[in-house]
C-alpha cells in the first residue's frame, strides 16, 4: 500500500509534519497555499517566492463538523459515512489555516483558542488502492487537559 | 449636486421552488417594478441585469436576456455578476449611469432558479480552484463556514443554540404576513434545536434554503421624479461594494485559509465592518439612525455578526439586542422585517434587490403586515464568495 500526499507540494511528510507557504522575497508575506504568481500585499509587486515552513502549532480559531456526507468531489473514507470534524487554526505567523481534526477528534475535544499541532493521516483511497494523505489538526494534551 | 437617485418602484416575484426558467420571474418582477412606478417600459433608457450562473448563456448575459423578453426597446444594456451582491452592484451601476447624466430611467433586475440540497462545485477535477478543492481535500461545505462563525459567537460570547434559534422564530413571525416569502409557518426554539444538526452548532433549520425567485428595482434621477409629480420618493443614499483590504484575515468561502499578518499588520476593520462603514461614510449617515436592517442571514447566527458588523450593535452584544426584543418588529432597530432568507432561501442574483425592495415598501409604509412604524432610514448587507459584498443605504 503506497501513500502519497493528496496535493503535491503542499505539506511534508514525516515525524514533524509542517505546510510550506510561500514567502514573498520582496516584503517578506507568506501565503499558503502557495502563491506562484503574485504577491497579495497590494504595496509590493513581487513576483519570485521561496518556500516557507510554517509552524507545526497553533491555536483553534473556530471548529466543526460534517453531520452529512459532503457532496463530491468529497471521497468517503467509509461506508456507512461517519462525521469527521474540521477546525480553523490560527498559526503564529497570522494565518488561519483549515483542515478536518485528527482521526478520533470531534469538535468536544476542542474550544477556541485550544493548541493544537499538525499531523499527517490518511484521507482517502483511490480505486488502485494509493492511500492519498492530508494535514489534519490533532488537539494537544494541553487542551484535553483544559477541557 | 446631490448624489441620491430615486427609487420609484419595486417589484417581486414569489420565492419559491416553481420550475419555471429565471426569464419569467424576472419579467413578472420587472412589470411589477414598472406598474408600481407607473412608468411604461419605453422610457426606460438603461437595463442591467443580475447575471445567473445556473442558467446558461441566457443567464450570462442577464440584462439582455430580460431587455428581450420584455421587446426590444432600444435600452442600454449592463450585466452584472458579484456573487450574492449582484443585485447591489447592477443597481450601482444602474445609479452611476444616472449621476453621470447618462441615463434618466434604469430598471434593474434579477432573479433565478437554483438546484435542491447543498451548493456542490461544478464538475470535473481543478486541483487549482479553491471551490472544488475545499470539497475534495476536506469536506467543508458552505454550512461549515457558517458554523465556525456560529461557534465563535458560543466560545466568545456565550451565544446559546437557543439564541441561534431565536432568531429564526424571530424572521418566521415577522415573514408570516410577506406575500413574497416562500416560508410562511411559525416555528418554535424547540422546533429548530430538535432538527438535525447539519454542522456543529449549527441545525437544519438554523441554515437557509436556496429558491427560485425574481426582484426588480426601477430607478430615476431625483429630477425624473419631480417632473412624474414624486416629490418625496425613497433615495438611494449610498450603495457601498467594496472590496476586502489586505491582509482578509477572516476566513471566508471557498477559500481554506486566511491571509497572513506576517509582513503586514491587519486592517482595522475587518472586510463584513467595512462594507457597511463605507455605505455610512457614502450616505453620511451614522448607524443611529438606521431605523430598519435587512441582512444576509444565510444562518441564524450570520444576523448576529451581521448586527454587529454594521454597529447596530457592539461587537458581542447582539444577543443582548435579540433578547431584548430590539430586533422584532416593534422595537429598537427591526432585522429582517421581511423575514429574511429564513424565510425566503437565496435567490442569489436577486436577493440584494428583494432587500432593497422590502426596505423602499417599509420606507412608504407599505409593508402591510410587518410594517416598521416610522421607518425613515434602511440598511442592507450582504456578502459572497470572493471578496464581494455589499450594503445599501435608502432613506425618505
Ligand atoms: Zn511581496
Amino acid at each position: 500500500m503506497t501513500e502519497t500526499p493528496a496535493v503535491e507540494g503542499w505539506f511534508t511528510t514525516g515525524s514533524e509534519p509542517a505546510l510550506i507557504a510561500s514567502k514573498c522575497e520582496a516584503c517578506g508575506t507568506l501565503a499558503f497555499p502557495k502563491g506562484v504568481d503574485f504577491c497579495r500585499n497590494p504595496a509590493c509587486d513581487g513576483e519570485t517566492f521561496v518556500d516557507a515552513e510554517l509552524s507545526r502549532t497553533g491555536v483553534v480559531w473556530s471548529y466543526t463538523d460534517a453531520q452529512y456526507q459532503p457532496p463530491a468531489p468529497y471521497t468517503p473514507t467509509s461506508d456507512p459515512y461517519q462525521p469527521f470534524a474540521l477546525a480553523a487554526v490560527e498559526l503564529p505567523e497570522g494565518i488561519v489555516v483549515l483542515g478536518q481534526l485528527a482521526s478520533g477528534f470531534g469538535v468536544d475535544s476542542v474550544k477556541v483558542g485550544a493548541p493544537v499541532e499538525l499531523v499527517v493521516e490518511p484521507a482517502w483511497t483511490e480505486e488502485d488502492g494509493t492511500v492519498k494523505t492530508m494535514w489534519k489538526w490533532r488537539p494537544t494534551a494541553a487542551a484535553e487537559g483544559g477541557n | 449636486m446631490s448624489n441620491d437617485v430615486a427609487i420609484l418602484g419595486v417589484g417581486m416575484h414569489p420565492w419559491g421552488k416553481w420550475g419555471h426558467s429565471f426569464v419569467k420571474y424576472g419579467v413578472k418582477a420587472a412589470r411589477a417594478a414598472l406598474a408600481d412606478a407607473g412608468v411604461p417600459w419605453q422610457d426606460v433608457d438603461l437595463i442591467v441585469g443580475g447575471e445567473t450562473v445556473r442558467n446558461g448563456y441566457g443567464g450570462y448575459v442577464a440584462g439582455s436576456t430580460f431587455a428581450q423578453a420584455l421587446g426590444w426597446n432600444g435600452a442600454r444594456v449592463a450585466t452584472s455578476y458579484a456573487a450574492c451582491a449582484t443585485g447591489a452592484q447592477a443597481l450601482d451601476t444602474a445609479r452611476s449611469r444616472i449621476l453621470a447624466g447618462q441615463a434618466e430611467v434604469a430598471l434593474v433586475v434579477g432573479a433565478d432558479t437554483t438546484p435542491k440540497g447543498f451548493l456542490a462545485p461544478n464538475a470535473g477535477e481543478r486541483w487549482d480552484d479553491p471551490d472544488w478543492l475545499r470539497f475534495k481535500l476536506m469536506g467543508m461545505t458552505n454550512p461549515g463556514y457558517f458554523a465556525l462563525y456560529a461557534r465563535r459567537r458560543m466560545d466568545l460570547y456565550g451565544a446559546t443554540s437557543e439564541d441561534f434559534a431565536a432568531v429564526k422564530v424571530k424572521n418566521a413571525r415577522h415573514g408570516l404576513n410577506n406575500p413574497y416569502a416562500r416560508y410562511r409557518k411559525e416555528v418554535s426554539v424547540a422546533d429548530v434545536v430538535n432538527s438535525a444538526v447539519v454542522a456543529d452548532p449549527l441545525h437544519l433549520l438554523d441554515i437557509c434554503a436556496t429558491s427560485d425567485g425574481g426582484a426588480a428595482v426601477l430607478v430615476t434621477s431625483v429630477e425624473y421624479a419631480r417632473k412624474h409629480g414624486i416629490a418625496d420618493p425613497v433615495k438611494i443614499k449610498a450603495i457601498s461594494t467594496v472590496t476586502p483590504t489586505f491582509p482578509n484575515t477572516i476566513i471566508d468561502m471557498p477559500l481554506f485559509s486566511t491571509e497572513s499578518t506576517a509582513a503586514v499588520a491587519a486592517p482595522e476593520l475587518t472586510f463584513k465592518e467595512s462594507i457597511g462603514h463605507a455605505a455610512y461614510e457614502e450616505a453620511g449617515i451614522a448607524p443611529e439612525d438606521v431605523s430598519v436592517a435587512e441582512v444576509y442571514d444565510l444562518s441564524t447566527a450570520l444576523e448576529l455578526d451581521w448586527i454587529e458588523d454594521l454597529q447596530l450593535a457592539k461587537r458581542g452584544e447582539a444577543e443582548a439586542l435579540l433578547r431584548a426584543g430590539d430586533t422584532t418588529i416593534g422595537g429598537r432597530i427591526p432585522v429582517n422585517p421581511s423575514g429574511g432568507l429564513a424565510c425566503f432561501g437565496e435567490a442569489v442574483p436577486a436577493q440584494a434587490l428583494a432587500q432593497v425592495c422590502e426596505l423602499t415598501w417599509q420606507l412608504r409604509g407599505q409593508a402591510e403586515g410587518r410594517q416598521v412604524e416610522g421607518a425613515r432610514v434602511g440598511i442592507t448587507a450582504n456578502q459572497g464568495l470572493f471578496g464581494h459584498g455589499s450594503s445599501v443605504i435608502v432613506a425618505r
